[in-house]
């Protein structure tokens, strides 16, 4: 009765391709733009955002980097935690290198390494398919992490392996990296910088480069036929994904944790963003959000949840039920659902159309 | 002569002619460069420590190919069924079983964890594409995980059912003080051929392994001549699960039933892309040119970048290997229509 587009008409061209041609969910967007912008920070305490706000917007990040590589062009990857080390440690020696510069040009400048990087990892994609391709990116996980590992000139030479990220101030007097800067400041600096990329993301996906992916995810071959040259396509998916995933994984070691390390970037950080692409829904950018709420928010859950239900179990019990849970929620979404959560939301609203009477 | 046989000829030939080469290299690198150490003796003994070793990662790429040819599946899980297997025969060691009954009753509870996946897993997803059922492989990961351990506790474990350990030395007469081997892996290289005999037997022989076969070269056409799918998938992960119990048994006497088991099918991967995920025969020779490749390069290039490069060497080697024969050594030949 409410969500209805009935009487909207457009009468121009821009209006036609705008990102939510329904008005409804326009309003809908600028209401949770304030709740994210003034409610949660007034209501949410310090630990909230810590634990839950900024992970979060970190890894969604992540995963829509993943899900444009993945989900849009079709290309397997289990490289995220190796490219995200990229992001952290690029970061960490530009900032190093240049105090002076302003520390979303570091986080930039730090995407577009990684995305050269990310290039040269996709050329195989040229010649293999499938998982084929999905193993093949691991040798870029495991040579990156050991890369950062081994050598001590991207740590400075720290003894422990482990620095912590220098502080760095986005306007003068609000500081977003380091031990001093407010978590409401991080969590506002954060939510502007992904909604901004994420919007970026939304219209590549929308333009010819976004169409051509999504042709090549489809039917490769076809797509070449038709005339999209897949050496473009893919190579532009990879340095877009891991422009973005390099941009998480500096803002996951300068905001988030605010220590650089290359240990917090293994393979298990790979799968935790390919869970959140998969549950999210692939091919969706609102889905890459969803999934990482998903994920960030399960382990929280299954961790207090047994206190919650009054019940005692050592510590160690519950880090193997964590993850049977885990792996047996993984199952159940993708039986229910396997478009992700994403397909939900949508379906959801196709209901909401046609409430109360459904005919 | 036919193509494959010639093939496989011209390879018996070549590849000691490419270890020798690679020697040669490392010996001429060894003469200019003094980090390097290098003596002949010393070369064939990490060629074999690496051969042997390669034979425990083939063990587990075996079950990966097995279900991958049947099912299409690309079993993530495998790792963790190795521990899962290793740590259930070791529990029921511990409850006082022999180990002989102890190997027939956890081959019996992978058969059931066969049935239980088929039913609860496999078949909601059918027809999903593959990297949906990709994704509920590592769930099914993560749950036999925990499970396990919760199961049977999280301890490192022994499991020493008589296999000899010790080392010996061979060929004295060739190279100067012999070559020390490992008894331990030798049993294990014996196994492990021996396992790959019975598969082999067992799919070429009976009526399970015929249509075994069947299914794994055309899915429709083996259902339209009345092979029961549902069983064969059954059938198959059942035979991985063992495949992956000796793997475990192998593993699991030589570095202890612990977390760390579950990841070794990360070294299986890239024997399995080097081989073809199709072919046993591949993940042998696979398996078998990783363990070898990746010991040498760490011995004998190691030193020379720093050390460590086993963990990403062996991907390195197979994404190298991929960009001249995308379908891995023995792969069947992708062929791709519109």
């Amino acid at each position: 009765m409410l969500y209805r587009e009935a009487g909207q008409f457009k009468t121009s061209y821009s209006a036609d391709q705008s990102i939510f041609p329904i008005r409804q969910d326009r309003i809908a967007l600028v209401l949770f733009g304030l709740v994210a912008v003034l409610a949660v920070p007034a209501l949410a305490s310090n630990y909230f955002l810590e634990t839950i706000f900024v992970p979060f917007l970190v890894f969604a990040m992540a995963a829509i980097g993943l899900n444009i590589l993945t989900g849009y062009c079709g290309q397997l990857s289990l490289g995220t935690g190796g490219f995200m080390a990229c992001g952290a440690f690029f970061s960490y020696k530009l900032a190093i290198a240049f105090p002076d510069l302003h520390i979303i040009v570091v986080f930039l400048l730090a995407g577009f390494g990684t995305a050269a990087v990310g290039v040269l990892f996709g050329v195989p994609s040229l010649r293999i398919k499938g998982f084929y391709l999905a193993v093949a990116t691991l040798a870029a996980q495991f040579f990156l992490v050991w890369v950062f590992n081994k050598f001590g000139w991207w740590t400075n030479y720290s003894p422990s392996g482990v620095i912590s990220a220098p502080p760095r101030e986005i306007f003068p007097g609000f500081a977003v990296t380091g031990a001093q800067a407010d978590p409401i400041t991080k969590y506002l600096f954060l939510l502007a910088f992904v909604a901004l990329l994420a919007l970026m993301a939304k219209n590549l996906v929308r333009s010819s480069i976004g169409r051509s992916w999504m042709a090549i995810r489809d039917m490769d071959i076809a797509a070449e036929i038709i005339g999209i040259r897949p050496l473009w396509a893919k190579l532009s998916a990879f340095a877009v994904s891991s422009f973005y995933i390099g941009i998480a994984g500096a803002l996951w070691a300068f905001v988030y944790t605010g220590s650089v390390e290359a240990l917090a970037f293994q393979i298990d950080r790979s799968f935790q963003v390919l869970f959140m692409v998969i549950i999210g829904g692939l091919g969706s950018i609102l889905g890459s959000f969803l999934g990482a709420a998903f994920i960030v928010l399960l382990p929280i859950l299954l961790n207090n949840a047994p206190g919650l239900l009054g019940l005692r179990i050592s510590v160690e019990l519950i880090s193997h039920l964590e993850f049977m849970i885990f792996g047996g929620l993984i199952i159940f979404f993708l039986i229910v659902e396997p478009h992700g959560l994403a397909r939900l939301w949508q379906i959801g609203k196709e209901k909401l159309r046609l409430w109360p009477f459904p005919y | 002569m036919n193509p494959t046989t010639l093939r496989f000829g011209i390879w018996m030939l070549a590849t000691p002619l490419l270890i020798a080469t690679i020697g040669l290299g490392f010996q001429g690198l060894a003469a200019v460069n003094s980090a390097m150490f290098f003596t002949w003796g010393y070369f064939v003994e990490v060629l074999i420590a690496g051969l042997l070793q390669g034979v425990l990662y083939s063990l587990v790429a075996l079950g990966f190919v097995l279900i991958f040819k049947a099912s299409g599946v690309f079993n993530f899980a495998q790792g963790s069924m190795v521990l899962f297997a290793a740590l259930t025969l070791v529990g029921f060691i511990e409850m006082g079983l022999h180990w002989t009954l102890a190997f027939v009753v956890t081959a019996g509870v992978m058969v059931l964890l066969a049935m239980v996946i088929e039913k609860v897993v496999l078949r909601p997803l059918v027809n999903q594409p593959h990297i949906i059922l990709f994704m509920a492989t590592i769930g099914i990961f993560y749950f036999l995980d925990g499970f396990g351990q919760t199961l049977w506790g999280s301890d490192v474990k022994l499991l020493d059912i008589g296999i000899p350990k010790d080392p010996r030395f061979i060929l004295e007469g060739i190279f100067e003080g012999g070559i020390l081997v490992n008894s331990f892996d030798l049993v294990a290289a014996l196994v492990g051929a021996a396992l790959v005999a019975v598969l082999a037997l067992f799919f070429q022989y009976t009526r399970v392994g015929r249509a075994l076969r069947a299914v794994a070269d055309d899915h429709q056409a083996a259902l339209s001549v009345g092979i029961p799918l549902k069983t064969i998938w059954v059938i198959v992960w059942s035979v991985a699960g063992i495949v992956a119990l000796v793997a475990g048994i192998m593993w699991g006497s030589k570095a202890g039933v612990q977390f760390s088991l579950a990841l070794i099918a990360f070294k299986a991967l890239p024997v399995l892309i080097l081989g073809g995920f199709t072919s046993i025969p591949g993940a042998i020779v696979g398996g078998l040119i990783i363990g070898a490749g990746e010991q040498v390069a760490e011995v004998f290039v190691g030193p020379l970048v720093g050390g460590a490069i086993q963990d990403w060497f062996a991907y390195m080697l197979a994404l190298v290997f991929l960009l001249f024969r995308p379908q891995g050594l023995f792969g069947e030949r992708i062929i791709e229509r519109i």
